[in-house]
């Protein structure tokens, strides 16, 4: 039934939303408060019921699904690869908690443990982790995706490598299973040979693309590096190479060194920091890339809350990632920020998320 | 201070007593707030600055003062136990869920370093409990950790101790499980708390469901940042750094295909029991 229906009183997301709409008709503070105040009492007596079964029927609710190349989802918040991404169960969590899609963790041709620990600290404003691509290896994750019911997820798996065959070999191996899109990690900060070596090289960007791109008709995503002179040449390298969709940025290389000590806490020394330190970085990148390439941008590093997104949204991302912030706040967060966009495109009065992707292009 | 302060950083804290337990086992005492608030069942991240960081149960808390216990078995294990008074080591935490103290009948059923945990529990539970009957397993007599104190703890209230050895060394000869079962048969529980190894659980845990008594255990899986977000601990849906380390009846039922089964190395791979 209608969100507006019910008798005395209504769910308090009715009073919300009304709110919300009527600040879009009216032109100062103290006109709506009034006016709020008018319709409350009316909504509490019941009469105009009518009214606003008409009202809802007019006012539509905004849109949050997207489309990349050619992948739906049924919204745009996506779960960064490497957060709780190493099994299918944890996924599904994810996806069960509202995320409109969610990518693995980062695997590999080799099985590899990774760094020794400490691989992971906070500092101010985030975390820095040197986790160091640990991943039980492209044979394994196949067979675990074997034995799992994926159909219904909108499942989208990280591949990283050295080299071209590798990247050809992982993706011929998956192509049958039902995954939705591959997603390019050529920007891991912290490992000597696979990420930011590989994705500094536009031959090498080239080169990988390519051959992903000759094994699969599915989308193929790139994430890109930060850590690079210049993130909008590789971005328009990506794109020319085949790219569906860049996802932008990775972490930054990092550092904390522990005073009573005098070491470096994580055992790798240097590690990639994440979180909301990271995000004016991110977003300068996701404008700058989203102005100069046509394929669509994915924006991720230190969204925290919807006002976030929306700022993605107006750089230019079409979805964007979340990661760190599940550390602060919990799964939970991918509910609370579709509700944000929501009310804020109700606002606004945009029908889609997609009708604000790129407007600070505009000034 | 303008910033808030960072929690999941090692706070560095000096070993202020070191307690010989077995050859092989060590308490560390050290002073730390938190830590010293942790709940029974809670767990810190240990850094042994140069050589690693690895999940350690809280064993004790009192008086602004905290301790962990450590069984050598690796590199970083085995760094920790021969850590010194004064030796530095970095801390974070506590993390995890605790046991659940209820009022009742008991039965504890504790193996090896296992006992860590429950020891804070088992000092709480002596002023709620009706009856606690503590079971405690081994392979040799060397191996026993807290004898004495368990003894003293439970002296003070309606309780039974059984020690069970694989050798015959103390004890009963045999199997804590084997030992659990009469006892079951006999008396009615209202809870069973156990940590140990996983098979020794899962077969607690297969028992519990025969008589339909409630369960917690304390779990085990390869932690890497311990605040739920790098997935190394996982097991089904859930972590155990966060949603555990403790599991109740209905999560335990929920992670049967995995529970005493297979964990996951540090690449993630699955690694049979
Ligand atoms: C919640 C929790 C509480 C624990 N409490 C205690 C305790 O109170 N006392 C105690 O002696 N031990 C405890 N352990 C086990 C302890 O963490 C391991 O024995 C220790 O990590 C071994 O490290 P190592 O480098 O010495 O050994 P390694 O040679 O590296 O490994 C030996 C085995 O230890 C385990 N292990 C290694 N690294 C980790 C890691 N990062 N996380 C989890 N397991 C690991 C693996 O199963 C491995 O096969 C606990 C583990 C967990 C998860
Ligand atoms: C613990 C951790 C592990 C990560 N692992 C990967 C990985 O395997 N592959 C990858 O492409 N990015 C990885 N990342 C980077 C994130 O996907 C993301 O790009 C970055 O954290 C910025 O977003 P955030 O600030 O929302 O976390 C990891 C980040 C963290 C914190
Ligand atoms: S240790 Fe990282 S999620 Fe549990």
């Amino acid at each position: 039934m209608g969100i507006f229906l019910g008798a005395f009183s209504y769910p308090l997301h009715i009073y919300h939303s009304s709110a919300l709409f009527l600040m879009n008709l009216v032109p100062n503070r103290i006109a709506y408060q009034s006016l709020f105040k008018i319709i409350f009492y009316l909504m509490r007596q019941n009469l105009l019921k009518d009214y606003l079964i008409y009202l809802e029927s007019q006012m539509q609710e905004p849109d949050l699904s997207i489309e990349i190349s050619g992948f739906k989802m049924g919204n745009p918040l996506m779960l960064a690869s490497g957060i709780l991404g190493t099994t299918i169960a944890s996924l599904r969590k994810v996806f069960e908690a509202g995320a409109g899609a969610v990518v693995t963790k980062s695997i590999g041709y080799e099985p590899r443990a990774g760094y020794e620990n400490p691989t992971l600290v906070e500092v101010h404003g985030g975390y820095l982790n040197a986790i160091g691509l640990s991943n039980p290896g492209i044979r394994e994750f196949y067979n675990e995706l074997l034995e799992s019911k994926i159909d219904d997820l909108p499942l989208i798996v990280s591949l990283f490598g050295s080299k071209k065959s590798e990247f050809r070999y992982m993706t011929s191996l998956l192509d049958k299973l039902n995954i939705k899109a591959y997603e390019l990690n050529l920007s891991c900060p912290h490992v000597m040979g696979f990420g930011n070596e590989v994705g500094q090289d536009p031959k090498a960007v080239r080169r990988i693309i390519e051959s992903v791109k000759e094994e699969t008709k599915k989308p193929v995503f790139v994430k890109l590096s930060p850590n690079v002179k210049d993130i909008v040449e590789i971005a328009k390298v990506a794109e020319n190479s085949g790219a569906d969709a860049l996802t932008v940025i990775n972490t930054i290389r990092a550092m904390s060194i522990d005073i009573e000590t005098f070491r470096p806490i994580l055992a790798n020394k240097i590690g990639g920091l994440s979180g909301p330190a990271i995000k004016p970085i991110a977003v300068r990148c996701v404008y700058e890339v989203s102005k100069e390439v046509k394929i669509p941008v994915i924006g991720c590093g230190g969204i925290m809350n919807w006002q976030d997104v929306i700022e993605f949204f107006l750089a230019g991302a079409r979805a964007v990632q979340i990661g760190t912030a599940i550390a602060y706040e919990g799964l939970s967060i991918f509910e609370k920020i579709k509700k944000g966009i929501r009310d804020y495109l109700i606002i606004k009065g945009k029908k889609s998320v997609r009708d604000i992707v790129g407007l600070s292009h505009d000034f | 201070m303008a910033f808030p302060m960072i929690f999941n950083k090692p706070r560095i804290v000096k070993v202020l007593k070191v307690i010989d337990e077995s050859p092989t086992v060590r308490s560390l005492i050290f002073k730390d707030d938190l830590c010293s608030k942790a709940k029974p069942g809670q767990f810190i991240m240990v850094w042994i600055p140069g050589v690693g960081e690895i999940p350690m149960s809280v064993s004790m808390m009192k008086d602004g003062l905290a301790g962990l216990t450590v069984r050598k078995v690796g590199e970083a294990s085995n760094a920790l136990f021969n850590m010194k008074v004064n030796s530095m080591i970095g801390i974070r935490g506590p993390y995890g869920n605790s046991f659940n103290p209820i009022i009742g009948k008991v039965m504890i059923v504790g193996a090896g370093t296992g006992l860590a945990p429950l020891m804070p529990l088992l000092d709480i539970l002596t002023d709620k409990s009706a009856s606690i009957d503590m079971i405690v397993g081994g392979k040799t007599v060397e191996e026993f950790i807290f004898m004495n104190k368990i003894k003293e703890i439970l002296s003070k209230t309606e309780s039974k101790i059984v020690v069970t050895t694989e050798d015959g060394s103390y004890g009963i000869k045999g199997l804590v499980t084997d030992a659990i079962l009469p006892i079951l048969k006999e008396k009615r529980f209202d809870m069973i708390y156990t940590c140990g190894p996983e098979l020794m659980m899962k077969k607690v845990f297969d028992m519990a469901q025969e008589f339909n008594i409630p369960i917690q255990a304390s779990l085990e899986r390869v932690m890497k940042c311990g605040i739920g977000i790098c997935g190394s601990c996982c097991i089904g849906k859930y972590n155990v750094c966060k949603d555990g380390p403790v599991f109740d009846f209905q999560m335990l039922k929920e992670v049967k295909d995995e529970f005493g089964l297979f964990k996951r190395d540090h690449s993630g791979k699955r690694v049979m029991f």
